[in-house]
């Protein structure tokens, strides 16, 4: 679960971390008020998931009122597309906060890294701008270390890593306080992914989070009431549907509605409805529910999406047998008007018994496939083309 | 031969008394698998059709031998499970439950490198080898005995692909789900690795998906220690590119974790990716008739 800026940087000064004072507005006069009461000059910062925020647009700094009622009525409902195309995402709240007196500006962040089963910590002097960019141009400019899972991070090993990426001298313990502070985040509130960029020094040698990338282990978020909470806001009608049936549906573009058990094999039957040309709307993994009011619940959230005009059902037998499968899918069918044409491919445990189940019921608009080639070929044809 | 579990596994599972654990449990024990404990804390002397069960793993291990053990624990439990197993004296420790914090994985994780246990899993469908012993949720009757190794990161993917390798009249000498989660006890590489060393295997098929670099670096691994053909499958080329926060994941995997750069990777050491199930079984049952 991804934070929004302003979120992880609450998360932040409850550890201790200094932070700019802020306030967050869903609307112009509110965004007006928070900056009045802030002061001038004073950043109004569009909050949405994603990088790249500052060259759309989505950050000003206003000197006055005036410029602060423009500046948020720009920023408040504009669309923002991040640097490799994701989004659009609509901005429907800002971040106030105070202007802040930068001498330096650096990079920090804390991160998973799977590959090593470490913590790794990572700090430039090169702060800033585009963090990628100063790894590949200039790679001893980032200083990289991993964290010893069998001991503590002390403060002396903070401040050897921000000494090496040559942060200022004088700044040096203030921000392996941070670093040390940052570390203490991802453990005690399971953040797989701490970014920091800019984090300043002040010229009172003050250091400062100016900005906050948080991503939390979903997994966690039982022992995390708070953070819990913000999880349980979702934009996308769809996703807040599904989430709130209990399944793992994520929004694609196209029109062709995807419903298959088990993450991988949903994964692949995206990849082989792409490869014979259609375009999926879905990723929706039923998991083991054979249920009639399982499938009933993840067929009402792929048709709720408007631009669907087929869907495909793909099944797997495993342990989940296929006759119940498709008893679940003849009861559901008589619970729902889809409206629209139903592909469904059964392979697997007792397939032939759920195939003879489905032929029997005669259901109008079902279509069934031997395989998940011509399953997926079958579906792009009747769902015609993206309109 | 076979890897992980064989004739000589001795199982103990944890969560036996619960519903999971003991449907599975004993659907393990139906196919053979040697079920010799299952662990539940303050359930010790009842039994679950006639296997004993111990209120704890070191128990089963003294009491009834017990050399594998199975984590069918509910998630926010589950890592104290296997901590628990990994101290109990077991040689191999079977994590099937899903949605265990990864922070806690990560102790868990330096835990069992220590001890010298080898950890397969979380959220995994576990391991089956065909004709001897299945340790998990592998649904069995889609995998014959036979000379193709299978390391994977999912469950039902590698039902199909297993499905469309018997059909193709071939069969396994292990299947290993090594599971989808951040931080699992073993990766492709360690996989590849028993592999290589099994005379039983002849050929490896690999069944990847997006995320992290697992994939890049097995193809390294590959390249340098595995004399054996591997066939691989990835999915999730159309999946979306995601709401990526920050930039430091690219940064240290030095890979965006795309199916296509995985792909890229694993071809350019010469290990032929698949663009379905179907092809990568039918490539799979191609190059073991030219061995």
């Amino acid at each position: 679960m991804d934070l929004l800026e302003y979120q992880g940087k609450q998360l932040f000064a409850k550890h201790g971390i200094a932070v700019p004072s802020g306030e967050v507005a869903k609307t112009v006069d509110d965004a007006v008020a928070a900056a009045e009461k802030i002061g001038y000059p004073c950043a109004i910062k569009a909050q949405v998931l994603i990088g790249g925020r500052g060259k759309a647009g989505g950050i000003k700094i206003a000197r006055n009122a005036e410029e602060a009622r423009e500046h948020a009525g720009a920023i408040l409902g504009m669309d923002i597309v991040g640097p490799h195309g994701e989004g659009p995402f609509r901005v429907d709240q800002v971040w106030v906060e105070g202007g802040s007196d930068i001498a330096e500006e650096y990079y920090a962040s804390v991160i998973l890294d799977r590959g090593e089963k470490k913590l790794l910590t990572m700090v430039s002097a090169k702060g800033g701008m585009d963090i990628e960019a100063v790894a590949a141009e200039d790679p001893e400019a980032l200083v990289k270390r991993h964290v010893d899972p069998t001991r503590e991070f002390t403060a002396a090993d903070a401040r050897s890593i921000v000494a090496d990426a040559g942060l200022a001298e004088d700044a040096l313990d203030e921000a392996a306080e941070v670093l040390v502070k940052l570390a203490e985040v991802a453990r005690e509130e399971d953040a797989t992914l701490i970014e920091v960029n800019p984090l300043i020094a002040t010229a009172g040698r003050e250091v400062v989070a100016l900005d906050s990338k948080v991503t939390i282990d979903g997994n966690a978020l039982f022992r995390h009431q708070d953070l819990a909470e913000i999880a349980d806001t979702v934009d996308d009608p769809q996703e807040q549907m599904a989430k709130e049936k209990g399944l793992t549906y994520v929004k694609l573009d196209g029109n062709v509605g995807i419903l298959a058990n088990g993450a991988g094999l949903c994964m692949s039957t995206l990849d082989v409805v792409a490869q014979a040309g259609g375009a999926p709307a879905n990723f929706l993994d039923a998991g083991g529910g054979s249920k009639a009011e399982a499938i009933v619940n993840a067929l009402e959230v792929i048709k709720s999406d408007a631009k669907v005009s087929a869907i495909l059902f793909n099944i797997f037998g495993g342990i989940t047998r296929c006759d119940e499968i498709a008893n679940g899918i003849v009861t559901a069918s008589q619970q729902i008007d889809l409206g629209m044409p139903l592909v469904v491919r059964l392979d697997g445990t007792n397939s032939e018994e759920g195939l003879r189940i489905l032929a029997e019921a005669n259901l109008p608009n079902l279509h069934q496939e031997k395989t998940m080639l011509d399953a997926a070929r079958r579906v792009v044809e009747l769902a015609g083309s993206v309109a | 031969m076979s890897i992980v579990v064989d004739e000589g596994t001795k199982l103990a599972v944890s969560g036996l008394t619960g519903r999971e654990g003991s449907f599975h449990g004993l659907r393990n024990k139906a196919y053979g698998t040697d079920l010799v404990a299952g662990v539940t804390p303050g359930k010790g002397g009842q039994d679950v059709e006639g296997t004993p069960v111990f209120d704890t793993i070191a128990e089963a291990v003294t009491e009834a031998g017990a050399n594998t053990s199975m984590i069918f624990v509910p998630a926010r439990f589950a890592a104290a499970a296997i901590d628990e197993a990994i101290d109990s004296g077991v040689e191999t420790v079977i994590a099937i439950t899903e949605g265990i914090p990864v922070l806690d994985m990560l102790n868990t994780y330096w835990k069992a490198k220590e001890a010298g246990v080898r950890l397969i899993g979380p959220n995994c469908p576990g391991v089956l080898s065909p004709g001897k012993a299945n340790v998990g949720i592998i649904p069995a009757q889609f995998f014959d005995p036979g000379p193709i190794g299978v390391v994977s990161k999912s469950g039902t993917l590698t039902y199909q692909i297993g499905n469309e390798l018997k059909q193709a009249g071939t069969g396994n000498s292990s299947i290993v789900g090594i599971g989808g989660d951040p931080i699992v006890g073993s990766d492709f590489i360690d996989i590849l690795e028993l592999y290589e060393a099994d005379p039983e295997t002849e050929l490896i098929v690999m069944v990847g998906e997006i995320g992290g670099d697992a994939e890049e670096r097995a193809a390294e691994f590959i390249a340098s220690e595995v004399s054996k053909p591997v066939v691989a499958y990835i999915a999730g080329f159309t999946a979306p590119p995601g709401k990526q926060m920050g930039h430091a994941g690219a940064i240290i995997s030095g890979s965006s974790g795309t199916a296509q750069a995985k792909k890229d990777a694993l071809e350019a050491k010469g290990v032929r990716v698949g663009e379905s199930p179907t092809e990568t079984a039918a490539i799979a049952a191609e190059m073991l008739r030219s061995l």
